[in-house]
């Protein structure tokens, strides 16, 4: 089955993100993809534009946008059940919590429709 | 909000862990069934332990742990601990290699006759249990706990360790031809209703991705994955809606996975930057040719014949052959397709019956093509695949 998960920032720390954080998320990448579960990924540029239709009306904003809640990156991952997407998910949260104090976000688990 | 069973989380994590604890279990006592046992005997205390105190801080770390002490004790109550421990002493070292590419090579061994590398490999790597193999292969469950237990018997004499470089590729060739064979166990049912069972497919799939993350230099392992995943990504549009089996020139290619068919694309590129192309590699390049084509009249053909004659120069086999004439005939015209298949000794094959059945069809031998049918209906043991002959065979009847 496959699984979109994103992740979210809610609150950042004036700090950088440690070098420590960013090599365990590699690792933490390199272990998934070893396991056979992880098939896509990549990180979020930012955000370029918004396309919104509210009461009848389209409006096209190229922004700039609040940074806060902002969207960082997606994985997809491919899993023989909803509870081990949630563990890669859960593993990859604790090292943003274990690694960079201050740090706040949530990562979301989605079931894609596919065979 | 509710929050998550912390029995799933157990499971989840076992699921994940499981293969890669009876590795090094496997490694440090060189016994196969012992490592399984004891690993189970974690499993089970974590079921206990973990929804109580939480999951640990490294679950992988803590199944490890809780089951090499399991063995220990375990040797320790037979009373062999020091003997073994002295054996370990002479052994070589476990060398950095990583030990779940040890247990994928030690369930693949070729002392293990072929039914038991299959379900020892699926319960090894796959955690899978011996009633899910069972179902899996439509076949009773004490056969598969036979195969398992015969498996593990054969495996007592041989060392849990990588195959030295001379014997390597014969090696890798069994681990290969293990998860391929139990891909198409799940693509093709051999036998009974069910056209697919994705269950096994998506496993076979899941080992290949494993071993050529695990073997980043292997040609072959590469070329298995592209081979697999670009295989998994027909796997909705080869079945119809009351389930029965759509052939790939009536297929919905919109229907196909884009994202495997990147993957597949994406891991042939790492095979063909080997600079050569194995048995697996080369099916891969066969896959991608319909893979890249958005109709079934946009298929590149003579492509498909040449990967077919490479093909047939390094794995001959009369299925090779019956493929190639397929490729040869839509290449070269239907006349052409025919020569390949006479002389071919597949004698009571359904498929060869249906190929020719085909190339007579397009040959504008109608008589002569429903006959064929007629025989491949009579031939096969799959059901689905049965109506689907009977129906060419009476073209207009349905």
């Amino acid at each position: 089955m496959r699984y979109l998960i994103t992740l979210t920032r809610i609150a950042q720390p004036e700090t950088p993100p440690p070098a420590e954080l960013m090599s365990a998320i590699m690792r933490l990448g390199q272990e998934a993809t070893e396991a056979g579960a992880l098939v896509d990924q990549s990180g979020l540029r930012g955000l370029a534009a918004e396309v919104e239709v509210v009461g009848g009306k389209l409006t096209v904003s190229d922004g700039p946008f609040a940074e806060a809640k902002e969207l960082i990156s997606y994985a997809i991952y491919e899993v023989r059940d909803e509870a081990e997407a949630v563990e890669w998910a859960n593993r990859f949260m604790k090292l943003h919590r274990d690694m960079w104090p201050g740090w706040e976000g949530v990562s979301r688990v989605f079931p894609l429709m596919t065979f | 909000m509710g929050s998550v069973d912390p029995i799933r989380t157990v499971e989840a994590v076992w699921r994940i862990e499981s293969a890669k604890v009876i590795a090094t279990v496997a490694r440090m006592t060189g016994d196969l069934g012992l490592a399984e046992e004891s690993a189970q005997d974690a499993f089970v205390l974590a079921l206990e332990v973990w929804p109580a105190e939480g999951v640990p801080a490294n679950p992988g770390g803590w199944l490890t742990t809780t089951a090499k002490r399991k063995a220990i004790d375990q040797l320790r109550r037979q009373g062999v601990y020091e003997e073994k421990l002295r054996e370990l002493a002479l052994r070589p070292q476990p060398g950095p290699e990583p030990e779940l590419l040890t247990l994928i090579f030690t369930a693949c061994h070729p002392e293990v006759a072929v039914e038991g590398r299959l379900a020892l490999t699926l319960r090894l790597l796959g955690g899978l249990t011996t009633a899910e193999i069972a179902r899996a292969f439509l076949v009773p469950e004490p056969t598969i706990g036979q195969r398992v237990y015969r498996a593990k018997t054969a495996l007592r004499k041989v060392p849990i360790e990588l195959p030295p470089a001379e014997e390597l590729p014969a090696r890798l060739a069994s681990v290969l031809e293990v998860i391929y064979l139990i891909f198409n166990e799940g693509y093709a049912a051999t036998s009974g209703e069910s056209w697919t069972r994705s269950d096994l497919c998506f496993e076979a799939l899941r080992l290949a991705r494993v071993l050529a993350a695990l073997m980043p230099a292997s040609s072959e392992a590469a070329g298995l994955q592209a081979l697999l995943e670009i295989q998994s990504s027909r796997l909705a549009a080869r079945v119809g809606p009351d389930g029965e089996p759509v052939l790939l020139a009536d297929q919905d290619r919109s229907r196909w996975d884009r994202l495997l068919i990147r993957r597949g694309l994406d891991a042939l590129a790492r095979a063909e930057s080997t600079g050569v192309l194995g048995p697996y590699g080369l099916q891969a390049a066969i896959a991608a040719v319909h893979a890249r084509a958005l109709t079934f009249a946009d298929t590149d053909w003579a492509r498909m014949a040449d990967l077919y004659r490479l093909l047939a120069h390094v794995a001959p086999s009369p299925i090779v052959e019956l493929n190639r004439a397929v490729a040869v005939g839509m290449a070269e015209g239907p006349e052409a397709g025919l020569a390949i298949l006479d002389g071919l000794p597949l004698t009571g094959n359904p498929h060869l019956a249906a190929v020719r059945g085909d190339l007579l069809d397009r040959g504008g031998r109608a008589e002569e093509a429903r006959a064929a049918f007629r025989e491949a209906a009579g031939l096969t043991r799959n059901a689905r695949e049965k109506a689907l002959y009977e129906r060419r065979a009476n073209p207009g009847s349905s």
